[in-house]
């Protein structure tokens, strides 16, 4: 007999296929953790251990190493350069891709092409992107730096990715909302301030974690566009290379750990938003 | 890929439609009250957009697309129309070995995504019911995106290598006598860091294709007679197409456009496309490099129109 689709109904039995595709993705789940957390194992190594198990001593000694100025790299510096140039970075992606999925919801000339340019923006080889703003500025003698060049490059990949989100989040606004408030009176500038901007604020901050963690672990695109300020990611970059002794791994911890600080302050935000719409439509 | 955006989508696929009848009525009068056409608040909020892409993306591509062209020496490049950069790169064996290669990784690990990719977010979607679970697993499998691709590159090597953490495991299991040494620095964990970093970009538009099929087709498909396997062939699969042709450009453009993992994981025994420009970029054969990255844009570009003339993913996403 033909087994039945997997439906919404609890009281239909599990198919075989559920425990085949469970057990798949638990797998999946090891494959992505494990090694991650090898590496934040391995970062407590004792100042005498190396760069695999066994774990001799643990200590934080390596942690410490990351604050301590090196000749090669200024890691609290770089740090710091990093959180500036992605606070800058998402504010503009947010601003500027709420605009543009607003302007995405009717149609208008030249729609076509502007998203073909998203897209190829967002497809283009990331170094490429550098490269050719390297060119350009070497074309008009200007000297790139972090917020001119680095973060224009950086721009062309949160951009895109922000204005697709916006999308998404766009794409459940109803609009009868809009024409609700817009018969009340409201101006265009009220409609957004107090109506669309409330309403899709968490896609919107879903949008800023993003653009922020793309901006903060970007390199690829910023390597040729930084000048001579590097950035987190490129100072890692560097570190690869020169150490390898378990300070890289600490590094690695620390920089996942602001990254995980971060998503998980802005899931709290958002579902403490959720709740408190739920607590205000049963009231 | 839409971040936070995609874990709130799942199983709101009811609403999806509603916006987009709206939208086929014209203006459906919400702008009636301002003095711009409708049109010109459009080209308002989209225009600082285009402005950054066209002065950080346009201009730049154009620009390196002219160089191709270039002459150059030891001391700078000089304007010229000259094809000599492109003639060496197809006439040069070691570089189309590159192109080989980089192209054979892209087939690899475009399978393997799109199978992991496809079944984790099927299961994600049809199996797990309970609505706050599959947020949190949803959580799970994107969380490691927004972290740093180059310390989930190198968190390979301790797990990998000869002394590694998997070599250790196996042997203690015995398993094995002694420690495996295709693992690390070759081409198989060269495609093992690939499948790691960009299953995620696979995911994620997939489930969200999924989330939005209407449960009454499948269950129609059921009461028509249909075996799970047809109803799979039939309905799922041509339903879920635009996250499908999504997922991938994503995945082979991240692999086509890859120049760090492969140089890190295969001990520098293998190159790619862009790895090998970007020698070139640091020992200022600009021209040259400015001529395969153009290959390289020719390339993405015939993938990319391909998977785009399977779905119209404009009209998917923009309703």
């Amino acid at each position: 007999m033909a087994e039945q689709y997997p439906t919404q109904n609890p009281i239909d039995a599990r198919p075989w296929t559920f425990y085949a595709l469970g057990a798949l993705f638990l797998l999946y789940m090891l494959f992505l953790y494990g090694p991650m957390v090898v590496i934040y194992t391995l970062s407590f190594q004792g100042p005498n251990g190396g760069v695999t198990f066994p774990i001799v001593d643990p200590s934080l000694e390596w942690f410490r190493e990351v604050w301590r100025k090196g000749q090669m790299a200024d890691i609290p510096v770089a740090f710091s350069r990093s959180m500036a140039l992605a606070s800058v970075a998402s504010l503009l992606t947010v601003v500027i891709s709420v605009a543009g999925g607003l302007a995405f919801r009717r149609p208008f000339p030249g729609a076509g092409l502007v998203f073909y340019l998203v897209v190829a923006s967002l497809v283009m080889p990331s170094l490429l992107v550098g490269f050719g703003i390297g060119l350009g500025f070497q074309f008009f003698g200007l000297q790139p730096d972090l917020f001119t060049s680095a973060l224009g490059a950086q721009l062309t990949w949160t951009l895109p990715f922000g204005l697709l989100a916006m999308f998404a989040v766009v794409n459940r606004f109803d609009r009868c909302w809009e024409e609700a408030a817009a018969d009340l009176g409201a101006t265009p500038f009220q409609r957004v301030r107090h109506v669309i901007v409330p309403i899709l604020l968490p896609g919107i901050l879903g949008v800023a974690l993003s653009a922020f963690t793309l901006s903060y672990d970007e390199y690829a695109r910023t390597t040729l566009t930084i000048g001579a300020r590097n950035t987190l990611p490129l100072e890692i970059y560097a570190l690869i290379s020169s150490a390898t002794t378990p300070m890289l791994f600490a590094l690695g911890t620390l920089t996942t750990a602001v990254s995980f600080l971060l998503i998980g302050i802005t899931l709290f935000l958002v579902l403490r938003m959720q709740q408190r719409r739920q607590g205000k439509l049963r009231s | 890929m839409t971040g936070g955006a995609r874990e709130t989508h799942i199983g709101h696929g009811a609403n999806v439609d509603a916006p987009a009848k709206l939208h086929e009525m014209p203006e459906a009068g919400v702008d009636r009250r301002s003095r711009l056409p409708a049109w010109v608040v459009s080209w308002l909020q989209i225009l600082p957009l285009t402005a950054i892409l066209l002065v950080m993306f346009a201009l730049p591509t154009t620009l390196f697309l002219a160089v191709s062209f270039f002459d150059y020496d030891r001391t700078g490049i000089y304007p010229a129309f000259m094809l000599d950069n492109y003639r060496e790169i197809f006439t040069s064996s070691s570089t189309l070995r590159v192109y080989g290669s980089t192209l054979k990784f892209t087939l690899i690990v475009w399978v393997i995504t799109l199978f992991l990719g496809f079944n984790i977010a099927h299961f994600l979607i049809f199996h797990v019911l309970n609505g706050k679970i599959r947020i949190v697993l949803f959580l799970l499998c994107a969380v490691p995106f927004f972290t740093s691709a180059i310390i989930r590159t190198i968190a390979w090597i301790p797990f990998l290598g000869r002394t590694g953490a998997f070599n250790q495991a196996l042997m203690g299991l015995h398993i094995t006598t002694r420690p495996l040494d295709f693992l690390l620095f070759s081409d198989f964990s060269v495609v093992v860091a690939y499948v790691h970093l960009y299953t995620p970009l696979m995911i994620g538009p997939i489930a969200n294709s999924l989330s939005k099929i209407d449960r009454s087709l499948i269950e129609a498909a059921r009461d028509a007679g249909a075996s799970r396997w047809q109803t799979m062939t039939n309905v799922v699969v041509p339903l879920s197409k635009t996250g499908i042709a999504l997922g991938s450009i994503l995945v082979m453009t991240q692999v086509m456009g890859d120049f760090f993992v492969v140089r890190q994981m295969s001990g520098g025994q293998s190159a790619s496309i862009v790895s090998a420009l970007s020698t070139e970029i640091q020992a200022m054969q600009h021209p040259p490099a400015a001529a395969n990255a153009m290959i390289l844009v020719v390339i993405v570009a015939i993938m990319v129109s391909c998977l785009m003339r399977v779905v119209d993913i404009r009209k998917e996403l923009v309703k």
